[in-house]
């Protein structure tokens, strides 16, 4: 379908562009105040300045379980894969300003020496690292005094805590907390006004995170939650050739005799049973929260804001669609270039400052520049509201307001959370 | 109806519907045409902007989105993104009767100004195709940033103008040696880049950033960025997209995507003058040859407003096709 044409690869066509040629801004400049040479004119005093950036990309090999649905994709390198793309990302743009961007990739094994592998990135010079990991495992990490002067991207736990109390400074919380999630779920279910929820929870820690952080969705955004099941794992519950009529006959007892409601908010984080609750509950209602309408910072289904750019870029670099931690990752490295390409500096300290900074915004296919929260350096942004195949909506919806944007509506507020950074 | 109607209240009110109404009798004795990519919809939109209706739809290849007229305004250039190529439609047989190289996703294009080369902007892999339009090949492919899309050239044709939008540059590219030879960092998203009539400046929209960067063409400094703000609208909806400047290089109107208006500037003190309330996401801008209507595609309400240049007043919405992208009057 594509017409066969010669490419020209980056790295000649550089070397072939005299360096007098090409404009470099000045160590420093900041937008607004980009150095500009007369038409071909060669100054000495602008030679380039190049500025190599490494960065760390550290995870655990933590077995995950297979999705429910042998629809879903299975990635070996879900969140990596976005790195690499935003790495690339950074050398395009970098190219023109005599920058280069390198990622360092480490695996410790499950439950192994973090320090170790944090020791293997720093020795290869990355200070800027990205943490493909659990909230306990990144808190280890962080307190490390190794990791004391690095900056940290947590693009994995989606833990409040690590938002309300153990905030770090060398922590920027890249991913969504839960409760930004759920909040945006309790938006729309405002919206849409259903506002009587039957919550269903799993029975592992992260299923009951999810659903406390549903709870306090529903008080927020006056929704009340009518009735509260837990569904318990039993082996042979999964998916089997023979299992279908054992589910549905399942999940309608789980849901059989409840209260008037409108919708289901189901929390299974862990993928055990959420993916079986739609049409087979005892009464006809939709399912909201971890499966069903999803509340998620990316989806295969959005185009909006250029976002078929980032799909088609993802989709031909990792050879399967972008999952939400990729997208993450991808944010993650573009701000580590955003802070490069505009100050002109890589040290830990100054992109620290720069991304805490009002000058700091990322562009992410979310129809507006991202920021982060100075009190605890969590990343503002939208979040898709997603059916299986499709986008249905984005919150902060319409008329929810906030006064400092109405993005701060997602996720708990600065006067509810004990943590003060950067003050 | 509707014009009947303004025109009749025009006559009674006030000095500047008259000037309306001349507005519109000039078009009716020009009978200008204007033409709509359907991005969605895989179609062009032919408008009789005598009869302000549109009087036929032509299916194209895949996504069309940046249109533009060859130098005789004979032919429509059609990036038919997902088709990989441009698409050539004769406007006097609204047939497809040619296709040309582009590389791959072609997005937005311009046309030197002696009609001899299309530079296109390959948004999936950071390239400006150069394309010899009557060779119908590939002249050259110049590296540029991450999304390429906006597309300006100079009047005298020397200076191609680049915006990358993950990149947040715009490149200027000197078009007898295919050379980046400056690239000016502006806000983030630059999605259009556009040079005033005296080639002395170049404007150039951001999209996230909300900003309009004025670009001195020769010094490549910023020496301005126009600002926006308006009464109860969110400033995160503020998106600049499309930039138009009158042949008199005296006003701009700069479209404002899912604020639904179009800002009109003076061009001398940088000043926002106005908001004009047009349909539904507004990316793209162009104006009759004789400067006295402004075009607007309103990619959410599927339709384009039709802005009367002297009174700077939004007149009419005709409804197009599904997700209006590009516009191009002849």
């Amino acid at each position: 379908m594509m017409a066969a044409k010669p490419r020209l690869s980056a790295h000649p066509w550089l070397i072939a562009s005299s360096l007098a040629l090409l404009t470099i801004f000045s160590v420093g400049s900041l937008p607004g105040s980009a150095m500009a040479q007369d038409e071909g004119g060669a100054s000495p005093s602008t030679t380039p300045q190049i500025l190599n950036v490494t960065i760390g990309y550290l995870t655990e090999a933590i077995p995950e379980p297979p999705p429910l649905s042998l629809v879903e994709v299975v990635a070996k390198d879900k969140g990596l894969a976005g790195a690499k793309v935003a790495l690339a990302d950074n050398n395009t743009t970098g190219k023109f300003l005599k920058q280069s961007y390198e990622l360092k990739e480490k695996t410790v094994a499950a439950g192994g020496d973090l320090k170790a592998g944090l020791d293997d990135l720093v020795g290869q010079g990355a200070k800027l690292i990205v943490a493909d990991l659990t909230a306990d495992r990144l808190l280890q990490l962080a307190d490390l005094p190794e990791a004391k002067d690095l900056v940290i991207f947590n693009i994995r736990a989606e833990d409040d805590s690590l938002r309300l109390k153990d905030c770090r400074a060398n922590i920027f919380n890249v991913v969504p907390s839960r409760a930004m999630k759920t909040d945006a779920l309790a938006e729309y279910m405002a919206v849409k006004k259903w506002m009587r929820w039957v919550l269903v929870s799993g029975s592992n820690d992260a299923d009951k995170a999810y659903a406390d952080a549903l709870r306090h969705s529903a008080k927020k955004f006056g929704a009340k939650i009518v009735e509260e099941r837990t569904y318990e794992f039993k082996a042979g519950s999964r998916r089997s050739d023979t299992g279908e009529a054992q589910i549905r006959k399942q999940m309608a007892d789980l849901t059989q005799r409840l209260p008037d409601y409108d919708v289901l908010a189901v929390a299974d984080e862990s993928e055990v049973f959420g993916e079986y609750l739609p049409y087979r509950t005892w009464d006809p209602r939709p399912v909201v929260g971890t499966q069903g309408l999803v509340p998620t910072a990316w989806h295969r289904s959005q185009e909006q804001w250029g976002g078929m750019q980032m799909q088609r870029r993802f989709e031909a670099a990792a050879h399967r669609w972008m999952l939400e931690r990729d997208y993450s990752a991808w944010v993650a490295v573009r701000a580590i270039g955003e802070a490069a390409t505009r100050t002109g500096k890589a040290d830990p300290a100054d992109v620290h400052s720069y991304l805490v900074s009002d000058a700091f915004t990322v562009g992410a296919f979310k129809g507006q520049g991202l920021t982060f929260r100075k009190w605890n350096q969590q990343l503002r942004q939208p979040m898709v509201l997603a059916s299986p195949l499709m986008m249905v909506s984005v919150s902060p919806q319409e008329g929810f307001l906030h006064q400092r944007t109405p993005l701060d509506t997602l996720g708990y507020d600065e006067p509810e959370s004990a943590c003060h950074l950067n003050k | 109806m509707r014009r009947l109607l303004m025109g009749t209240l025009g006559w009674t009110s006030s000095l500047f519907s008259v000037a309306f109404l001349t507005s519109v009798a000039a078009g009716s004795a020009q009978a200008f045409t204007a033409y709509v990519s359907n991005e969605k919809g895989n179609s062009i939109s032919v408008i009789d902007l005598d009869k302000m209706e549109v009087t036929a739809t032509v299916q194209v290849g895949e996504r069309p989105r940046g249109i533009t007229l060859s130098h005789d305004k004979k032919q429509l250039f059609i990036c038919t993104s997902d088709a990989d190529h441009i698409e050539v439609l004769d406007l006097d047989t609204l047939k497809v009767v040619n296709t040309l190289p582009s590389g791959p996703d072609p997005e937005l294009f311009t046309l030197s100004p002696d009609g001899k080369t299309l530079y296109v902007a390959n948004e999936d892999n950071n390239m400006v195709t150069v394309l010899d339009v009557d060779q119908g090949s590939v002249a050259s492919e110049i590296p540029v940033g991450t999304e390429p899309e906006g597309m300006g050239v100079s009047p005298d044709g020397k200076w191609l103008v680049n915006t990358s939008e993950t990149t947040s540059m715009a490149h200027f590219i000197d078009t007898s040696t295919h050379e980046v030879i400056d690239s000016v960092l502006v806000d983030t998203r630059p999605r259009y880049a556009k040079f005033t009539p005296d080639g002395k400046f170049v404007w150039v929209s951001s999209e996230v950033g909300g900003t309009v960067s004025i670009i001195d063409a020769a010094t490549r400094k910023i020496m301005h960025k126009v600002t926006f703000e308006i009464p109860g609208v969110r400033k995160e909806t503020i998106q600049p997209v499309g930039v138009a400047i009158t042949d008199d290089g005296k006003t701009a109107f700069i479209a404002l995507g899912p604020a639904n208006r179009v800002a009109v500037v003076d061009v001398a003190s940088y000043k926002v003058e106005k908001y004009l309330l047009v349909g539904q996401r507004v990316w793209q801008l162009a104006f009759t040859p004789d400067n006295k209507l402004l075009l607007s595609t309103n990619g959410e309400s599927n339709d384009i407003s039709v802005i009367d240049v002297a009174d700077q007043k939004v007149t009419k919405s005709i409804t197009v096709g599904e997700l209006p992208w590009g516009v191009a009057i002849r």
